[in-house]
C-alpha cells in the first residue's frame, strides 16, 4: 500500500523540482539518442551491408541472446526473492559449460556421438544442469545463506567472492589452457524454411531455450513450488507465516536458476566451441543487464532482455558505431553491451516489463 | 584539537624534509646506478635526432659499467625472465626449459659453474616485469637475464635491467619498440644492453606482405587483430609495406581475445570485399574467425591467412583451417636443433610447446661466449666480468646457433631471420607437416630491410 | 583438503621448505588444513551473552579428531583415485608426482593409512588447543605462527638482515639467504617468541592502555616521539631493504593510496564502486599523454610533477562523469553499472579507434621519471619517499574529511539515504564529492605508476585490479584507515615475495572476501563507527551477526572465565 502511493507520489514531486541533475540526465539521454539515431541513419543509407546481411546479423543476436535469457533467469529469480545480485552466477553457468565440455569430450569418442547425436546431446545437457544446480545450491548453503538479512552490500561482496573463489578453483582444477569442444556433425550446415536460412546450430538454441522457458513458465505459475516461489518473492514473513518453508524455496530458486544456467553452459558449447576458466564473467554480467533490461525480477522479462540485448550487440556495432566510421568498431562490442546496461538505467531503471526497483530505496 | 594539527602539519614537513635529504644522498649513491641513469636520460633526449642518437647511445658510457667478481669456485649467475603463469604460461615455460638444456649443455664457463639464479614471472604485464627485473638486479651478481617473454614486459626491464648495467637478452620480444625499426631509427624504448634473438616484427610483417601481393597476386586485404599489442603491432607492420607495394588494406579491423562471435565482424570484412584475411592473433579467437568465415556470405572465395601464433597442433587439424596460408619464422632443420629437440622431450615428457625455445637457447649461449670472451682471469680462478666489454662482446659477435648466424646490428637486433611462409593443405597432417610445407622463405635481404 | 590438493597448490608449494629438512610447505599447509578443521568442530558451542562458555573436554578433541579424520580420508580416496586412474586428462595437477608428495613415497595402502592417522592426529591436536589456558594457547600458537612467518618470508629476512649487515644471523636461522629455516633456526625462533607472547599475554594492561592513560602533556610527547621514531624508521626502510623490497613497497603505496580514495567512496559514503581502476587508469594515461614524447596525439612533455594539477582535473571529471547517472541509482545497481564503466574504460583505451590518442594496444612507452626540483627520482627506493607523502596526504585528507561536513554527509548517506536527504543532506553534492575526492586519490596512484614503470599499457587495467582494492578495504576494515593500511602491506606485499605461488592468488582473495564476510563484516582492524554499525543491526533481529556477536562477546569474557 505504502510503496503503491510513494510510486504515485515521486513523479509529481520530481516534476514540480527541476534539478540540474535531471536537466544534466535530460540533455544526455537526448544526445544519446540523436547520436543513435543520427548514426544508425548515415549507416543504413551507406548500403554497405546488404538486407540478407542485416537479417543475419539479427539472427545471430537472437541466438546469442537466448543463451543470455536463459542464464538472466538465474539473477532475475534470486533478485526477486532475496534482493540481491548473485555475482557468482556466471560461474555457475562457466562450470555447466566445463562439464558439459568433458562429457562431450568423452562421448565423442564412443559410437553413441556418431550414431545418436540426439541422445548425446540430452547426455551432455543433463550434466550440465545437474553439476550447475549442484553449485548453485552450494553457493548457496555455504556463502548466502548465513547473510540472510545482512545489509545490501554484504552478500554482494561475498557473492564476488564466490565469483573469484570459483572461477581460480576450476582454473586451478583443469588448468588455464582453453578447451575446444568436439563438433557434432549432425549441426553442421544451414536449415532452411521458406526461403529463411538459418544455422542448425542456432535453431537448436533458440528451440531449447524457448522450450526451457516455456517450462519454467508454466511450472512457477502452475505449480505449488512455484507458487510458494512467488509468495517467498513477494513478502517472505508473510509467506512464513503462511506456512511456507523459506529457506527450501529459496534453495528451489537457486537450483532452478542453476539448471538454467547449466543447459545454457551446454547450448554454449554447441555454439561457441571453446571455454575456459574465465568464460563465465562476461556472459554472466551480459546476462545480468538482460534481467534489468526486461525489468528484473520478472521472467518473462528476462526473456525479452535476453533476446534484445544480443540482437542490440550483435546489430549495434554495425548500425550504430560503422556508421561513424569508427574503425575496428567490433572490439568495442563489449562497450555497446555496458553502453546498453547504463542507458537503462537512465531511460527506463523499470526496465521493459519491470517493477521501479533500481531506485527504490530501501 | 588545534595542537594535534599543528603536530600533523610539523609531522608532514619534517617528512618532506627527509625525502628531500634522502633523495640528495640518493642521486651520489651507488656509482653503478648512476651511471647507468646519465646513460638513460642521453638516450631519451636524443629523442628528435634520432640517427645521432644512435651514436650517442653506443658511445657514451665510455666510464664504464662496473665489473662483477666471481670467486674462484663460486658459479656465475644468470637469470631468467619469463612468463611462467596465467595465460601466456606455455611462451614462458617454453623458453625456461631451453635455458636450462643450454646450462646443462654448457656444464661450465671458464671453470665456473653456471647458477640459473632466478627464475623470475614477468606476467606478460609492464608491471610484472619491473617487479621481476628489479628482483633480479638487487642481485649483483647476475650478470645477464634471459627474458622477457612479452614485449610489454620488456619496456620497463630493458630500462631496469640495462640501467643497472646488466644485460637482458630475450628470445621472444619481436616489437619494433624495443630496437628499431630496421631503417636505421632507434626506438624510444631502446636502451644499449638490450639484446634478441627473436626477429623483429618489422620483418614478418613485411614477408607477408610481399607474399601476398607479389606470389598471391592478391591486392584486396582485410587485417584483424585481437588487441593484444604483438597481433596490433604485426598487423600495423603488414599494412604499411603492403600499402607501399601498391595494394589496399580495405579494413583494418580488430576484435578482442575473447571474443566468441566473428559474424559481425565477418559481415563487415565480407562488404568490404576482402580477398585475403590476414589475422595474426592466437587461439580460440582464431578457431572462430576461421569456422565462422565459411558461415559468412560472400566469404566462399575469400584466403585466409595467419601468423606464427596460429601454427599449432589443435590449430592446424581444425578441417576449416585447410589451404591457410601463414608466416613465421624459419623452423630450423639442422641436426643440432634435432638434437635439442630430443634433449628437451627426454628432460621434460613432451615435445617443445611454443616457437621460441631454439631463440632463447641461441640467447643463453650467446651470453656464454660473451663472457667467455669479456672476463678475465687473475690466475687462480677469480673471475672479472666487465660489464662494458661483455655488452660490446655480445654486439659484436656471430653466433651460429640453432636458429642460424646470428650477428646483433646497432640496436640489439641479432637474429638475421628467414620468414618462411607456410601452407596448410589436405595433405598434411599434423603441424610438423605444416611448418615443412614452406613455399616461400623470405630473407632479411630479400625485403630490403 | 581434496581441493587444495586436486588445485596443484601442495605440488607447487612443495619445492618451498618450511624447515630444511623436515618440513616442506605443501604437506605443512595441507596439515594445517586438518588442523583447522579440528579447531572449528572442537570449538565449544557456543553461548549466550554473559554465560561462561561451557568447559572444554575430551569430547572437543574426539569431535576434532574425527574431522581431521574425515579430511585424511578423503585425501586417502583422492590417492587411490590418482594412482589407480590418470586423471590428468581432466583434473591436470593430478600427477604422479602429487601421489608422491600425498603418500609420503609410500606404497598405497600405507600412505593411506598413514594420512589418516597424520589428519586425526592434527584434527585432534586443533581441537585440544582449546583445552589449553589461553594464555599457553596464545603463545604457542604465536610462536608456531612466527616460525612459519620466518620461514616464508625468507626473501624479506634476509634482506633485512643483509642490510643491517647482520649476515651472520642469515647463516644461523637459514639454511642462505633466500633459502629455508635450519632446525636449529626454528627451534631458536619458536622459542624466543614463546617467551615473548608469553609476557605479552601476561601483562595487565597494554601498552596502548598505558599511553592513553598518562596524563595530557605527557601523552602528547609520548606520541611525537613515537611518530618521530616511526619516520626516522621509514626513512631507513628503503635503503636497508634494497630495491626489490623497496620496489614491492612502492606497488603497496600505490594500492593504498587506491584503497584509501575507495575507502572514501565505499567506507564512507557507501557507494560500492566496481569500476574503480577507470580512475587509475585516467591518473596514469593523462601523466602519460602529458608528459612521453611518444605520446601518438599531443606531447606537450611537461614534466611529471606538473602533470599533477591536470591529473586532479581529469580525475575530477572523471569523477563526475561516472557519478551523474548513477546519482538516483540504489547500491548494487550502481556497483554493476561502476563496473560496467570501468571494463568500457579498458576497452577504449585498448581499441583502436582511440590509438591516435592513446596508443591503441601498444600503450605509451617513455614516461619521463618524477622530478622535484634538481632531484630526480628513478630507482624504486628513490620512489618510495614521494609514493610515502602522497600517502601520508591522502591518510591526513581521509581523517580530516571524517570529521568535516562532508565526511557526517557521507556517513549519514550511507546509513540511510532517505532518511539522510530528509535530513536536509544533499544527495546529489554528497555522491559526486565522494566520487570526485576518491577519483583524484586513485589517479594520482595511476600517476607515479606511469612515472615509476615508465610506461602504461591498457592490458593493466584490469578488473581484477578493482577487485584487489576492494578486497584490501575490506579485509582490512572499510572505513578505518590504519586497518585498509594494514590490508595494502598484507595482500600486496605478501604475494609478490611468495611470486611463485601467483597462481593462486585470486583464489585466496576470492576465499578471503567470502570468510571476512561471514565472520568479521567489519575487517581486521575496524572503524569504530562501521563496527557500531554492524553492532546495532546486530542487536534487532539479523540471525547472521548474532553468530558474529557471540564471538565478539566471547572474546571480551575475562580473563578468569576460562
Amino acid at each position: 500500500m505504502t510503496q503503491a502511493a510513494t510510486v504515485e507520489t515521486r513523479p509529481a514531486r520530481r516534476a514540480s523540482r527541476i534539478t540540474p541533475v535531471s536537466v544534466f540526465l535530460w540533455a544526455l539521454r537526448i544526445a544519446i539518442l540523436a547520436i543513435i539515431l543520427y548514426g544508425s541513419y548515415l549507416s543504413i543509407s551507406s548500403g554497405r551491408l546488404s538486407a540478407a546481411q542485416w537479417r543475419d546479423l539479427f539472427v545471430f543476436g537472437i541466438s546469442t541472446g537466448s543463451m543470455y535469457a536463459l542464464i538472466a533467469l538465474g539473477y532475475t529469480m534470486v533478485y526477486g526473492v532475496l534482493r540481491f545480485i548473485n555475482f557468482a552466477h556466471g560461474e555457475v553457468f562457466m562450470v555447466g559449460a566445463m562439464m558439459a565440455f568433458y562429457v562431450a569430450n568423452a562421448l565423442a569418442v564412443t559410437p553413441l556421438w556418431t550414431s545418436s547425436p540426439a541422445v548425446s546431446l540430452l547426455i551432455v545437457l543433463v550434466a550440465a544442469m545437474f553439476t550447475s544446480t549442484a553449485i548453485a545450491v552450494i553457493i548457496e548453503r555455504i556463502a548466502y545463506r548465513p547473510l540472510r538479512g545482512a545489509p545490501r552490500l554484504i552478500p554482494l561482496i561475498t557473492s564476488i567472492g564466490a565469483s573469484f573463489t570459483i572461477q581460480y578453483l576450476v582454473r586451478g582444477l583443469v588448468g588455464p589452457a582453453t578447451k575446444s569442444f568436439p563438433r557434432m556433425e549432425p549441426l553442421r550446415g544451414t536449415f532452411e524454411f521458406g526461403g529463411f536460412v538459418i544455422l542448425k546450430t542456432q535453431l537448436v538454441v533458440i528451440v531449447a531455450a524457448l522450450v526451457m522457458m516455456g517450462g519454467l513458465y508454466l511450472f512457477v505459475e502452475k505449480t505449488r513450488t512455484g507458487k510458494s516461489m512467488r509468495a517467498v518473492a513477494e513478502d517472505p514473513e508473510t509467506a512464513a507465516l503462511m506456512g511456507i518453508n523459506v529457506d527450501r524455496t529459496i534453495v528451489n530458486v537457486f537450483a532452478i536458476g542453476g539448471a538454467m544456467a547449466g543447459v545454457a553452459g551446454a547450448l554454449w558449447g554447441l555454439v561457441f566451441p571453446s571455454i575456459n576458466f574465465f568464460s563465465g564473467f562476461l556472459p554472466g554480467i551480459k546476462a545480468f543487464t538482460s534481467a534489468v533490461l526486461g525489468g528484473i525480477g520478472n521472467i518473462v522479462g528476462a526473456m525479452l532482455g535476453g533476446v534484445s540485448l544480443g540482437i542490440f550487440e550483435s546489430v549495434g556495432p554495425s548500425l550504430v558505431l560503422a556508421g561513424y566510421e569508427i574503425p575496428a568498431f567490433s572490439q568495442l562490442k563489449d562497450v555497446v553491451a555496458y553502453a546498453a546496461l547504463v542507458l537503462v538505467l537512465i531511460f527506463r531503471p523499470t526496465g521493459i516489463l519491470g517493477e521501479r526497483l533500481a531506485q527504490e530505496r530501501t | 584539537m588545534k595542537m594535534k594539527r599543528g603536530l600533523k602539519l610539523l609531522a608532514l614537513v619534517g617528512v618532506l624534509s627527509l625525502v628531500i635529504a634522502a633523495c640528495g644522498g640518493g642521486e651520489g649513491g651507488e656509482t653503478t646506478t648512476t651511471a647507468g641513469e646519465a646513460e638513460t636520460t642521453t638516450s631519451a633526449a636524443g629523442e628528435e635526432t634520432t640517427t645521432s642518437a644512435a651514436g650517442e647511445t653506443t658511445t657514451a658510457p665510455a666510464e664504464g659499467l662496473g665489473t662483477i667478481e666471481v670467486a674462484a669456485g663460486d658459479p656465475i649467475k644468470i637469470a631468467s625472465l619469463q612468463s611462467i603463469s596465467g595465460e601466456t604460461a606455455s611462451l614462458g615455460t617454453d623458453q625456461v626449459r631451453a635455458i636450462e638444456i643450454a646450462i646443462t649443455d654448457k656444464a661450465e664457463v671458464l671453470g665456473h659453474p653456471i647458477e640459473l639464479a632466478f627464475n623470475e614471472d614477468d606476467g606478460c604485464s609492464s608491471e610484472g616485469g619491473q617487479t621481476g627485473s628489479t628482483r633480479i638486479i638487487a642481485d649483483p651478481q647476475v650478470v645477464a637475464v634471459i627474458g622477457t617473454s612479452c614485449s610489454g614486459a620488456g619496456v620497463p626491464a630493458s630500462n631496469v635491467i640495462t640501467s643497472a648495467g646488466r644485460v637482458l637478452i630475450s628470445g621472444s620480444n619481436t616489437s619494433p619498440v624495443l630496437t628499431s625499426d630496421l631503417a636505421g631509427n632507434a626506438s624510444a624504448e631502446y636502451h644499449d644492453g638490450y639484446f634478441r634473438t627473436a626477429h623483429n616484427d618489422a620483418i614478418q610483417g613485411a614477408a607477408a606482405a610481399k607474399f601476398v601481393f607479389e606470389e598471391l597476386g592478391l591486392t584486396q586485404v582485410a587485417t584483424i587483430n585481437d588487441g593484444d599489442p604483438y597481433t596490433q603491432g604485426l598487423t600495423g607492420a603488414f599494412e604499411a609495406p603492403f600499402e607501399e607495394l601498391g595494394g589496399t588494406i580495405v579494413i583494418s579491423t580488430a576484435v578482442t581475445a575473447d571474443q566468441t562471435d566473428m559474424r559481425s565482424v565477418l559481415t563487415e570484412v565480407a562488404a568490404a570485399g576482402a580477398e585475403l584475411i590476414f589475422f595474426p592473433i592466437f587461439q580460440p579467437a582464431g578457431d572462430f574467425i576461421a569456422e565462422q568465415a565459411l558461415e559468412v556470405a560472400g566469404l566462399e572465395e575469400t584466403v585466409l591467412m595467419g601468423a606464427d601464433g596460429l601454427l599449432s597442433d589443435t590449430y592446424v587439424t581444425l578441417p576449416q583451417t585447410e589451404d591457410m596460408y601463414f608466416s613465421g619464422p624459419q623452423t630450423p632443420t639442422t641436426d643440432a636443433y634435432a638434437e635439442f629437440v630430443t634433449k628437451y622431450t627426454e628432460a621434460y615428457g613432451e615435445a617443445p610447446i611454443q616457437s621460441f625455445h631454439a631463440h632463447s637457447y641461441d640467447a643463453t649461449n650467446m651470453v656464454f661466449t660473451a663472457i667467455e670472451e669479456a672476463a678475465t682471469d687473475d690466475g687462480s680462478g677469480n673471475l672479472t666480468i666487465d660489464l662494458q666489454a661483455f655488452r660490446d662482446a655480445l654486439g659484436s659477435m656471430t653466433h651460429e646457433g640453432l636458429t642460424g648466424s646470428l650477428s646483433c646490428d646497432d640496436f640489439g637486433d641479432c637474429a638475421s631471420p628467414n620468414i618462411d611462409i607456410v601452407q596448410n593443405t589436405a595433405d598434411q597432417a599434423d603441424i610438423e607437416a605444416v611448418r615443412g610445407n614452406v613455399l616461400i622463405s623470405y630473407s632479411r635481404e630479400d625485403l630490403g630491410l | 583438503m581434496v581441493l587444495v590438493a586436486a588445485t596443484g597448490m601442495v605440488a607447487t608449494f612443495q619445492p618451498r621448505l618450511v624447515i630444511d629438512p623436515i618440513v616442506p610447505l605443501g604437506i605443512l599447509f595441507l596439515y594445517l588444513l586438518a588442523f583447522a578443521f579440528g579447531w572449528m568442530a572442537g570449538q565449544p558451542p557456543a553461548t549466550l551473552e554473559g554465560y561462561e562458555p561451557a568447559t572444554a573436554g575430551s569430547r572437543n578433541v574426539l569431535a576434532g579428531a574425527l574431522a581431521g579424520l574425515l579430511g585424511g580420508l578423503c585425501l586417502g580416496l583422492l590417492l587411490i583415485a590418482i594412482t589407480v586412474f590418470d586423471l590428468r586428462g581432466v583434473f591436470i595437477n593430478m600427477s604422479p608426482e602429487l601421489a608422491e608428495i600425498l603418500g609420503f613415497g609410500l606404497p598405497v595402502a600405507a600412505a593411506v593409512f598413514v594420512i589418516a592417522v597424520a589428519s586425526a592426529f592434527m584434527g585432534a591436536l586443533g581441537a585440544g588447543v582449546h583445552l589449553l589456558s589461553r594464555r599457553v594457547r596464545r603463545a604457542l600458537i604465536g610462536a608456531l605462527t612466527a616460525v612459519i612467518v620466518f620461514s616464508v618470508l625468507t626473501d624479506l629476512f634476509g634482506q633485512l638482515f643483509a642490510g643491517l649487515s647482520l649476515e651472520p644471523v642469515i647463516d644461523f636461522l637459514y639454511t642462505g639467504r633466500g633459502g629455508a629455516l635450519t632446525i636449529i633456526g626454528s627451534v631458536v625462533i619458536f622459542g624466543a617468541f614463546i617467551v615473548l607472547f608469553w609476557w605479552m599475554e601476561g601483562r595487565d594492561s597494554t601498552l596502548r592502555q598505558r599511553v592513553q592513560a598518562m596524563p595530557k602533556g605527557q601523552r602528547s610527547r609520548w606520541q611525537i616521539g613515537a611518530a618521530l621514531i616511526i619516520l626516522v624508521i621509514l626513512y631507513f626502510v628503503p635503503r636497508i631493504m634494497g630495491p626489490f623490497v623497496s620496489q614491492i613497497l612502492v606497488t603497496a603505496g600505490i594500492y593504498l593510496l587506491m584503497a584509501l580514495g575507495l575507502n572514501i567512496v565505499v567506507g564512507y559514503a557507501g557507494l560500492l564502486d566496481l569500476g574503480y581502476v577507470a580512475f587509475f587508469a585516467v591518473g596514469a594515461y593523462t601523466t602519460a599523454i602529458l608528459t612521453s614524447p611518444q605520446s601518438p596525439a599531443f606531447n606537450p612533455e611537461i614534466s611529471v610533477l606538473a602533470s599533477l594539477p591536470f591529473v586532479m582535473v581529469a580525475a575530477a571529471i572523471a569523477g563526475i562523469l561516472v557519478a551523474t547517472p548513477v546519482i538516483r541509482m540504489r547500491g548494487d545497481y550502481l556497483a554493476i553499472v561502476t563496473l560496467g564503466f570501468g571494463e568500457i574504460a579498458r576497452i577504449l583505451l585498448n581499441s583502436e579507434w582511440l590509438a591516435p590518442v592513446f596508443g591503441g594496444a601498444q600503450g605509451i612507452t617513455n614516461i619521463p621519471d618524477l622530478q622535484i626540483g634538481p632531484l630526480t627520482f628513478s630507482t624504486p627506493q628513490d620512489y618510495f619517499y614521494p609514493i610515502f607523502l602522497f600517502v601520508l596526504l591522502a591518510a591526513y585528507v581521509t581523517f580530516a574529511l571524517q570529521k568535516s561536513r562532508w565526511g557526517r554527509a557521507w556517513m549519514a548517506m550511507r546509513e540511510d539515504e532517505s532518511v539522510a536527504e530528509a535530513m536536509g543532506v544533499n544527495i546529489v553534492t554528497a555522491k559526486l564529492s565522494a566520487f570526485v575526492v576518491g577519483a583524484i586519490l586513485a589517479s594520482f596512484g595511476g600517476s607515479l605508476f606511469a612515472a615509476q614503470i615508465g610506461s602504461v599499457f591498457p592490458h593493466t587495467f584490469d578488473i581484477v585490479v578493482s577487485i584487489t582494492v576492494l578486497v584490501i578495504i575490506i579485509v582490512g576494515g572499510m572505513g578505518s584507515v590504519p586497518g585498509v593500511t594494514l590490508g595494502a602491506l598484507v595482500l600486496i606485499v605478501l604475494p609478490n615475495l611468495l611470486r611463485e605461488f601467483s597462481e593462486y592468488q585470486f583464489l585466496f582473495y576470492g576465499v578471503l572476501l567470502i570468510v571476512m564476510m561471514l565472520k568479521r563484516p567489519e575487517g581486521f582492524i575496524p572503524s569504530k563507527r562501521r563496527a557500531q554499525e554492524l553492532h546495532t543491526e546486530e542487536l534487532s533481529q539479523d540471525a547472521w551477526l548474532e553468530i558474529y556477536g557471540e564471538k565478539g562477546q566471547a572474546e571480551q569474557v575475562p580473563e578468569g572465565a576460562v
